[in-house]
């Protein structure tokens, strides 16, 4: 089982008590009555599926119950970091060397 | 190819078995091929072997990052079954399931495939709706599944706790007596064999590393470790790392890969019948030949290549075995193992030609691709061979994603994930 840092919460707790939200920093249309088949397809279906470094949601359903991302790293499944919703993507990694 | 048969057995009996030929050989790749199958599983493996036997295209070579068969068909838990909801996946399920019937002969190789019947439980009013719903769309589409109440399906597996008293009591199940199991290392085996002989190059320990491709777009080979290895046509078959080679050739798919857990038992004496499925409690269990009980845990939540898995979904498993059955609650495990699934939106596999001319994927098999394996490899070969699809996989298209055109199982609810 993972143990996953809560931004909010400031605490590393077991991932029972969180759930997986998928892929982050994917942005819904603001006018989704306008967004082509092409792009609907690219937003709702297709994936990353990174082998390596994956930027994704969590939510902190038995905490606090709120949305956070994280930076996991697929192969080890070693959390690099958590940042708070909202914040933009981080241009660099901690540790990450490799 | 020698061909294997009791007289065979007697022969190298008496000559102290020194007379058995390699199952299959391991040559060095040649410069290029008609066609490269990317992954030696049991999906690729049949591919290659149709593509030969079906199709007369024998320049063909079958590349392994790893062992033969040493991915998901090897750590699968061998359950085969065609009751799906959809026509589509009927069709294509049941097509597999026929050619079980009968592959042992095909390709002169024991691959025990046992018709022992897969029992699906249902535990409240939803799940009998759903199942029997199921029952009904199966035999439309003339696929045997049949509905039980409790009491019949403790007289088909006694050990099975029908107590009305349980957590999740058993409100009755669906059988489809066709169901049941194979070995799934002698599938991998079997296909293999038989494609070697017939001209086929397996290539393990080669890694594709990138896919090559003409100013034209289309596909010219693949980079490996050993090299590169020129092709007309490519299909990948790599499980839970199609996305990773499809994104060598500039696709991006529907896919997210996670660990898919299994684990068996000591091996104990014959105790349990048949298969047995719950959806809702997420178990599924079965006995191998050799005796271990072989039992199916879920999928982690998140998208991972590790081959692990937490244990709080086994420890999950588990509590739902031995409340369905008790006689195993002091049974010992003696391992447990991951794969890494490829799931698409609709839980329905992909078996198509891609963007890239020459390139064709079959993918997204999910949790339960090893039931697929001869099918799924006959009408890819055909998919290859022709350039088009067979009839019974054109609908698991990529482009099924744009137009909407899903088959959709993950809402069928009663299939499991």
């Amino acid at each position: 089982m993972l143990l996953i840092r809560c931004p909010y919460c400031e605490e590393e707790r077991p991932e029972l008590e969180f759930r997986n939200a998928g892929e982050a920093h994917i942005a819904r249309s603001a006018d989704m009555a306008a967004t082509s088949d092409d792009d609907f397809e690219k937003f709702f279906f297709i994936r990353s599926n990174p082998k390596g470094i994956i930027y994704e949601r969590w939510r902190h359903m038995h905490g606090c119950a709120r949305f956070f991302n994280a930076v996991r790293d697929t192969v080890s499944d070693r959390f690099l970091m958590t940042y708070k919703a909202g914040e933009p993507k981080p241009a660099k990694l901690p540790g990450a060397a490799k | 190819m020698k061909k294997y048969s009791v007289f065979a057995i007697a022969r190298e009996a008496m000559r102290g078995h020194k007379g058995w030929e390699e199952q299959w050989s391991s040559p060095e790749p040649k410069k290029d091929y008609d066609v490269i199958i990317v992954g030696a599983g049991g999906h690729g493996l049949a591919t290659a072997y149709y593509l030969a036997t079906v199709h007369g295209i024998t320049n063909v070579a079958v590349l392994e990052k790893g062992w033969l068969g040493g991915g998901n068909t090897g750590r699968n838990t061998t359950i085969i079954r065609s009751n799906y909801l959809y026509d589509e996946s009927a069709g294509i399920y049941d097509h597999a399931l026929k050619l079980w019937d009968g592959l042992s002969q095909e390709l002169n190789y024991n691959v025990m495939y046992s018709p022992r019947g897969v029992m699906m439980l249902a535990h409240n009013v939803h799940d009998i709706q759903v199942l029997k719903r199921h029952v009904h769309a199966n035999r439309l589409n003339g696929i045997d599944n049949e509905w039980l109440t409790p009491e019949a399906a403790k007289e088909f597996c006694p050990p099975l706790n029908i107590s009305r008293d349980a957590r999740y009591p058993v409100m009755g199940a669906t059988l489809q007596r066709r169901g049941g199991t194979a070995r799934h290392d002698a599938v991998a085996w079997g296909y293999a064999r038989g494609a070697s002989a017939r001209g086929v190059h397996i290539i393990q320990n080669c890694e594709v590393t990138g896919v090559k491709r003409a100013p034209n777009g289309a596909v010219t080979g693949v980079e490996t470790t050993r090299g590169f290895i020129g092709a007309r046509k490519v299909g990948v078959v790599a499980a839970g790392h199609s996305s990773v080679i499809m994104n060598m050739a500039g696709v991006r798919m529907p896919l997210e890969s996670y660990p898919l857990q299994a684990l068996v038992s000591e091996p104990v004496k014959p105790v349990f019948p048949c298969v047995v499925m719950s959806n809702t409690v997420h178990a599924y269990i079965s006995q191998s030949d050799k005796g271990e009980l072989v039992i199916g845990a879920g999928t982690d939540q998140y998208v991972s290549y590790s081959q692990t898995g937490g244990l709080h979904v086994l420890q999950h498993t588990l509590d739902a075995i031995c409340e369905m059955f008790p006689m195993f609650t002091r049974m010992k495990m003696l391992r447990s193992w991951g794969g890494i699934v490829d799931v698409t939106p609709d839980r329905s596999p992909i078996l198509a030609k891609t963007p890239v001319p020459g390139l064709f994927v079959n993918c997204g098999w999910g949790t339960g691709g090893f039931k697929a394996t001869p099918g799924s490899g006959h009408v890819f070969a055909h998919t290859i061979a022709r350039d088009d699809p067979h009839p019974i996989n054109a609908p698991f298209t990529i482009e099924r994603f744009r137009t909407g055109r899903l088959i959709d199982e993950a809402a069928a609810a009663a299939v499991a994930h």
